[in-house]
């Protein structure tokens, strides 16, 4: 047993030729959000203010979370998060927010602050403002390369309507954002301390295009992320088939019913998941780690209190 | 108004939440489920969606009854009342801050007040397709935005090869347990049948929240369960069985 740490930047179709100026951002930051994630676990705070350390991935404009939220089909930013606490099963979700500063302490607030788990749009926003959250403009969360990647994307649909039928069908929807680069997703952290108290938390921006008010797994229990006291799991990929698999509930219930390992359980939720589309992060009671994604790759870094950490982004640490 | 529909073979999906003028918020999800790229859409988006889709769309005050805007008076009386005297035991009206952690409470209001009358549905077919959905308008006095657990997958709905469930109760309390996956999970991962998996989940998974479901089987079974004083509910099957029941 001992306290577990893990963080992911997304999971997708990440080339291998990703070049360094956009390799070398995310790793650091990754490793700058792992070590206050470490030091607040040294510090024996409660693992919900460990995860909540996510926003610094949020405010990190390399991510799809926060500023760096991928745009919307109107050009807008309409961001997501989640939170829970695996003693309690206490939980909160947002959705739909654009000028809160960091939506999972948005999050945090409907759980610890509210008789309810879940606000969204304008609902979400009025309580940001009456709890005094930071906001800003709109225009604070959007960042250059988020417009490029909204241009693509709708050049590519536009595309693939102009062609002849045959086309369209081999080309999915998605696949058409040939820069394997715009399928980064979300981001989460997962904790737990060395009382096997655990906690998760993701947060998001959605996907590039989305249709305004499209709502993905992030927010959703059991989808994305989850909590309860075999382990903590946060999720990321495909918002669809992430839904459709409950991939973070599923961990804990394999886990639970039929005793397989974090990293067992953990490997066959994700399998069970179509190449591609999805990858996880998760810790358990004992402090084990599991790091699973049936993607190209996954932005990750986790570190134990035995000593061990590391950060990678395909199959071999970089690190 | 939110609603969420499954079809169980392939786990497709789809979700509404926040809407204020389409009257069948069940079929707009539908319409998300098969006519958009995404499984959930909510609030200005899933208003816009309908209007493209050309379903039929009414007047917000269509949707309100006399009886709901009484209770919604008595329920912000109550949390008047809550503030003004701080009441830390339970006053005579039953609202308190204590009360917060009783089961039969919410918001510091007795449950019945909000009248959790979610509505659901869930089939199998001969040849063993389960398919759910399930609706509401959610919470008495709900903050704006709130959204329950009738919209999530997972939690107030769920289908898969196995089994169809829908869920009604504390929203709360569902999402927490995960209620309606809860069932499929136990049957697909514990090897229980139907009815096995809907009394495990509904005494062991609530806690101190209140909930009831209804669920079927690939193999034609139908069972439901609920920790409540009553469920609202009916059920048929193919060989002539038929029940309607409120406790």
């Amino acid at each position: 047993m001992g306290w577990a740490i893990a963080v992911h930047g997304g999971a997708g179709d990440i080339p291998l030729s990703l070049p360094p100026e956009k390799r070398l951002p995310r790793e650091a930051g990754l490793r700058r959000c792992l070590d206050v994630g470490i030091a607040a676990l040294k510090a024996h705070n409660h693992p919900l203010d460990v995860v909540e350390l996510v926003r610094e991935l949020e405010n990190n404009p390399h991510f799809n979370a926060g500023k760096g939220s991928v745009l919307t089909t109107s050009g807008t930013v309409e961001m997501e998060a989640c939170i829970m606490d695996g003693k309690t099963m206490k939980c909160g979700a947002v959705s739909g927010v654009s000028t809160v500063v960091n939506a999972i302490s948005l999050a945090r607030l409907v759980m610890d602050k509210t008789p309810h788990i879940y606000l969204a749009f304008d609902g979400a926003e009025a309580f940001a403002r009456e709890q005094g959250l930071e906001t800003v403009e709109m225009s604070h969360f959007i960042t250059p390369e988020n417009i490029e990647r909204l241009k693509q994307a709708q050049e590519a649909d536009r595309v693939q309507l102009d062609y002849t039928q045959p086309i369209q069908k081999e080309v999915p929807k998605d696949a058409a954002l040939a820069d394997g680069d715009s399928q980064i997703g979300t981001v989460g952290c997962v904790a737990v301390d060395n009382e096997g108290n655990l906690a998760t938390a993701t947060s998001t921006g959605g996907i590039v295009n989305k249709m305004v008010g499209r709502i993905g797994d992030t927010p959703i229990i059991g989808a994305g992320t989850y909590a309860n006291h075999l382990c903590a799991v946060s999720a990321t990929g495909r918002g669809e088939a992430i839904i459709r698999g409950t991939i973070a509930r599923d961990v804990a219930a394999v886990m639970e019913f039929k005793g397989l390992s974090l990293k067992e359980a953990a490997a066959y939720v994700i399998d069970q998941v179509p190449r591609g589309n999805a990858g996880l992060v998760a810790v358990s009671s004992t402090g084990e780690v599991a790091m699973p994604f049936n993607t190209t790759g996954m932005f990750r870094a986790c570190a134990t209190e035995d000593g061990y950490s590391e950060i990678a982004i395909w199959d071999s640490p970089t690190k | 108004m939110e609603a969420s529909i499954m079809d169980g073979p392939k786990r497709r999906c789809g979700a509404v939440s926040g809407l204020s003028t389409v009257k069948n918020p069940v079929s707009l999800a539908r319409l998300v489920m098969d006519k958009s790229p995404h499984s959930y859409l909510a609030f200005s988006g899933a208003e816009d969606f309908a209007k493209k889709q050309g379903v039929e769309l009414v007047d917000n005050e269509y949707f309100i009854t006399e009886d709901n805007v009484g209770m919604l008076k008595l329920a912000k009386e109550a949390n008047s009342i809550l503030f003004d005297y701080r009441i830390p035991t339970i006053g005579t009206c039953g609202a308190g801050a204590a009360a917060m952690e009783s089961p039969l409470q919410m918001n510091g209001l007795p449950i019945s007040v909000y009248a959790p009358e979610t509505v659901g549905c869930v089939v199998v077919d001969k040849e063993g397709r389960c398919a759910a959905a399930t609706s509401t308008g959610g919470l008495m006095n709900k903050m704006t935005g709130r959204i329950g657990d009738s919209p999530l997958i997972g939690s107030g709905t769920y289908a898969c090869d196995l089994c169809g469930v829908s869920c009604t109760g504390e929203g709360e309390a569902i999402i927490r347990s995960t209620l309606a996956r809860e069932v499929g999970a136990v049957m697909e991962y514990k090897g229980l049948n139907l009815h096995e998996a809907v009394d495990f989940v509904i005494k062991n998974r609530l806690d101190e929240g209140k909930a009831g479901l209804i669920a079927v089987s690939k193999n034609g079974e139908v069972a439901c369960g609920f920790n409540t004083t009553g469920m609202f509910r009916g059920c048929a099957t193919e060989d002539g069985f038929m029940e309607v029941g409120v406790w």
